[in-house]
């Protein structure tokens, strides 16, 4: 039995709240947002399947994410100096299918700003969040996200789609 | 107000022993004859053969700033071309790559147009009847890059006709190359994993230079290679070290580290840092590897082989090559103050998979757009390129264990922190910059 009533709109809900943590740079909370086995992953290839043997712009276990947490607060982060700043415009997310082993697969098209001194980037894209009920919370099991560009030259993107 | 075109005399004062003028850096004229003169007189990296390797099969890109097409001709042959339809000029090669058969077509008037450039066909042809087209320029098609060389499947090319041999260009410093190349135990490596492409706001050069710019990084990488560090010494007992850790953590080696694993300065403006010791020396093994470079090589010849750890080794202009990883990185030129750093891997033919996927795991964390190790040198290249416009002060100092005798010697190995690669470099660019002029 699970404790938690999961729901199309706890799961909306959910998603808008991990959105907002980003923006708001509480990055200790959204880390914590992650199961232990959790992945965030930003494939470089259109349709992706393998993050392993093709390359990723991001594919990072809690310890990675753990770094650029820490590294963002950093005393001698100096691409942090002046820091950046997130903005996400998101789509009304859909719950995709129906739970395969305890996931919920959540996709959310989206618009994202990072800011840095004068400069302003957009990107754009569509997250696919592995959502799981771990003691009684809602946490990310792999959040994905594919950028309409992902083969695109970039120039730094420093914060979290 | 032109100051520097036509007058080699200016562009080498730029070049002094200790220090390097700004104008190097900033100058968009200067730049301008790096694409006339530099990327004409020097060898250059185009691409690899494993991108392209049945008959037709091309793949296009940039040399300096000049678009070519790499092709696979009918003759099983490398051929490079400039990309530009000797018609109205369109670009004829469109995707990055694919396969065109036996012959390109323009899109715009359907000129047709052999693998080695050669005119094939023109649509109602009698148009160009007895009107003298025979003395066009236009007659002899998409014009080929005469001089191509292709060494253990690296294709390079020299864009002007007369110049030095790729032979003595390169010289020692293929061993390199070879050296990536031996790693696997048929001896080839096919390109894997996808590219990795990362602007810059800032002159290639800064790229090039950071590559034996040994006292950086235990500076510049304290926030990412230093935090995840800092992150994993908090890890429980007993955890596995993770890949991830195993790669980061050799950026915050000490300056002794740096010191020891030395540096060798090749001619040419080739040279790499790792002689004796380097920061990929220590990966673990990965299960069964050794005992494939065992049965290709014998024992004598693997140890030989797996023992070279060089660091990077940077082939003058703008490559920089690590074999015990399998990387290439590509600077590509777009302006004085613009670069695109295109991060190429391998996979080693025949060896196990775990070592290409430490290779593009290596790439990720390091080179990607997305890194934070790439995150704290392009703050630095940027903050560079912005403040060299100041006036306060005109030169960039290499001035770090320079000696005097250094300028007669080649193929030597030297302490790891010292700035003779990059002196080196600038002497090989003020030559070759100043050799067509
Ligand atoms: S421009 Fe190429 S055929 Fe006319
Ligand atoms: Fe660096």
């Amino acid at each position: 039995m699970s404790a938690l009533d999961i729901t199309h709109k706890t799961l909306t809900d959910f998603i808008y709240a991990e959105a907002r943590l980003l923006d708001e740079q509480r990055f200790e909370d959204w880390l914590n947002l992650f199961t232990e086995d959790g992945h965030y992953w930003m494939p470089l290839a259109h349709g992706q399947t393998d993050p392993r043997l093709h390359t990723s712009l991001m594919y990072e276990d809690k310890l990675l994410l753990r770094v650029r947490v820490e590294r963002l607060a950093g005393q001698r982060t100096f691409s942090q100096q002046p820091k950046s700043r997130c903005h996400h415009l998101l789509q009304a997310p859909t719950v995709e299918s129906p739970a395969p082993d305890g996931e919920h697969v959540v996709r959310t098209a989206f618009h994202y700003v990072e800011t840095r001194q004068d400069q302003q980037t957009l990107f754009a894209g569509w997250t696919t969040h592995h959502v799981v009920e771990d003691a009684g919370a809602l946490k990310i099991r792999l959040k994905r996200v594919d950028l309409v560009n992902c083969d695109a030259a970039f120039g730094n993107i420093q914060l979290f789609m | 107000m032109e100051r520097y075109t036509g007058n080699p005399d200016a562009v080498r004062a730029l070049v002094r022993d200790l220090e390097v003028h700004k104008d190097t850096y900033i100058d968009e004229e200067v730049f301008a004859l790096e694409m006339e003169h530099l990327f004409a007189n020097t060898w250059v990296y185009v691409g690899h053969a494993s991108q392209v390797p049945n008959k037709g099969d091309f793949y296009t890109t940039t040399v300096g700033t000049e678009p070519v097409v790499m092709v696979r001709h009918t003759d099983d042959s490398i051929r490079v071309l400039y990309n530009r339809c000797p018609h109205k000029g369109v670009k004829v090669a469109g995707e990055t790559c694919g396969n065109t058969g036996k012959f390109f077509r323009c899109p715009y008037h359907a000129w047709t147009f052999k693998t080695d450039g050669s005119l094939l066909a023109v649509p109602l042809k009698k148009g160009y009847e007895n009107t003298g087209f025979e003395s066009c320029e236009a007659k002899h098609g998409m014009a080929p890059v005469q001089n191509v060389k292709v060494y253990r499947d690296f294709v390079f090319c020299r864009l002007n006709p007369n110049g030095i041999s790729f032979e003595d260009y390169f010289g020692e410093s293929l061993s390199t190359i070879d050296n990536m190349v031996d790693r696997s135990p048929e001896g080839r490596l096919e390109v894997a994993g996808g590219v990795l492409r990362y602007m810059h706001n800032c002159n290639w050069k800064m790229l090039v230079d950071n590559q034996t710019d040994t006292c950086h990084p235990m500076v510049a990488h304290e926030s990412s290679a230093g935090t995840a560090v800092k992150v994993w010494q908090e890890a429980p007992e007993g955890t596995p070290k993770p890949m991830a850790v195993e790669l980061f953590a050799p950026f915050v080696s000490s300056y002794e580290f740096f010191e020891n694993m030395g540096i060798r300065v090749w001619d040419n403006g080739h040279g790499h840092t790792g002689v004796a010791d380097s920061i990929h020396a220590a990966y673990s093994p990965a299960p069964g590897y050794w005992e494939q470079m065992v049965a290709a090589y014998g024992e004598e010849r693997a140890k030989h082989i797996l023992g070279d750890t060089r660091h990077n080794t940077v082939y003058f202009p703008n490559i920089m090559v690590k074999g015990p990883i399998q990387t290439l990185r590509l600077f590509k030129p777009i302006a004085a103050n613009k670069t695109l750093v295109e991060s190429w891997t391998f996979r080693l033919v025949g060896a196990p998979d775990l070592l290409l996927e430490r290779t593009l795991m290596y790439n990720r964390l390091i080179n990607a757009p997305t890194s934070v190790v790439g995150h704290d040198d392009l703050e630095m290249y940027e903050r560079a390129q912005e403040a060299l416009q100041s006036r306060g002060r005109d030169w960039i100092n290499v001035a770090r264990l320079f000696d005097p005798a250094e300028k007669e010697q080649k193929n030597v190995a030297t302490n790891g922190t010292n700035e003779w690669q990059m002196r080196n470099q600038f002497r090989a660019w003020a030559k070759f910059m100043t050799e067509s002029m």
